[in-house]
């Protein structure tokens, strides 16, 4: 297929910017060492490299003439659907570890446990 | 598009090392919702992985089960969380 030398160049950089933030995103989930900081890490760069990934193939197809609309449909459900599975693994972890979870606000922060290293 | 194809055989491999630590992170754990986040993880850089592959292949065949991927890896994942909340998945 006869394409020019930008969109080449494009598609490329694209693909090559989407597998490094899910590499980035990989090694943080391995390396890191809270869950609440392993969740930071591939969340938002999972996302970005699927991202980048769907958009360099609409802009392959759609140079072949056979672009479709899927390729953005899998984009909007992982848009759509990975804030929503991040924040109900968060909402897990807090309810198996209660030390997850932020500080009642409504108690004073003298009485909450743990305040005297955190105020000051 | 020489450029696209000296790139491409790179990235699948960046996907699939990146499969590689989000599956030792699985084995490892140590809690559940490590090891739901590392599934999730999986999924998702399966999902980029096959949208590779059918780059490289020049065929739009795996856009569908990327698609199905999406789909049931986010129930999986929610039915995984859901679990752990409540203790029951269908309340």
């Amino acid at each position: 297929m006869n394409a020019p030398v930008w969109l080449d160049l494009l598609l490329s950089a694209l693909i090559v910017v989407g597998s490094f933030f899910a590499l980035v995103g990989s090694i943080g989930l391995v390396k890191l060492s809270d869950f609440l900081k392993r969740l930071h890490g591939p969340t938002k760069a999972s996302t970005l490299g699927v991202g980048c990934v769907l958009l360099a193939s609409v802009g392959y197809f759609g140079a072949a003439g056979t672009a479709t609309l899927h390729e953005l449909l899998v984009s909007l459900f992982v848009f759509l659907t990975a804030p929503v599975s991040a924040h109900l693994l968060v909402k897990a972890a807090m309810s198996l570890d209660g030390r997850l979870a932020p500080p009642d606000p409504a108690v004073e922060p003298a009485a909450r446990p743990g305040a005297t290293e955190r105020s000051g | 598009m020489n450029v696209l194809n000296t790139v491409l055989p790179w990235a699948i491999g960046a996907f699939a090392v990146s499969m590689l630590l989000a599956l030792a992170r699985m084995l490892r754990g140590p809690g559940l919702p490590d090891r739901i986040l590392a599934l999730d993880t999986l999924y998702i850089n399966s999902m980029a992985l096959l949208i590779l592959v059918g780059i490289r292949f020049d065929t739009e065949l795996f856009f569908e089960a990327a698609l199905v991927i999406a789909m049931l890896g986010f129930v999986g994942t929610i039915a995984l969380s859901k679990y752990l909340m409540r203790g029951d998945i269908v309340e």
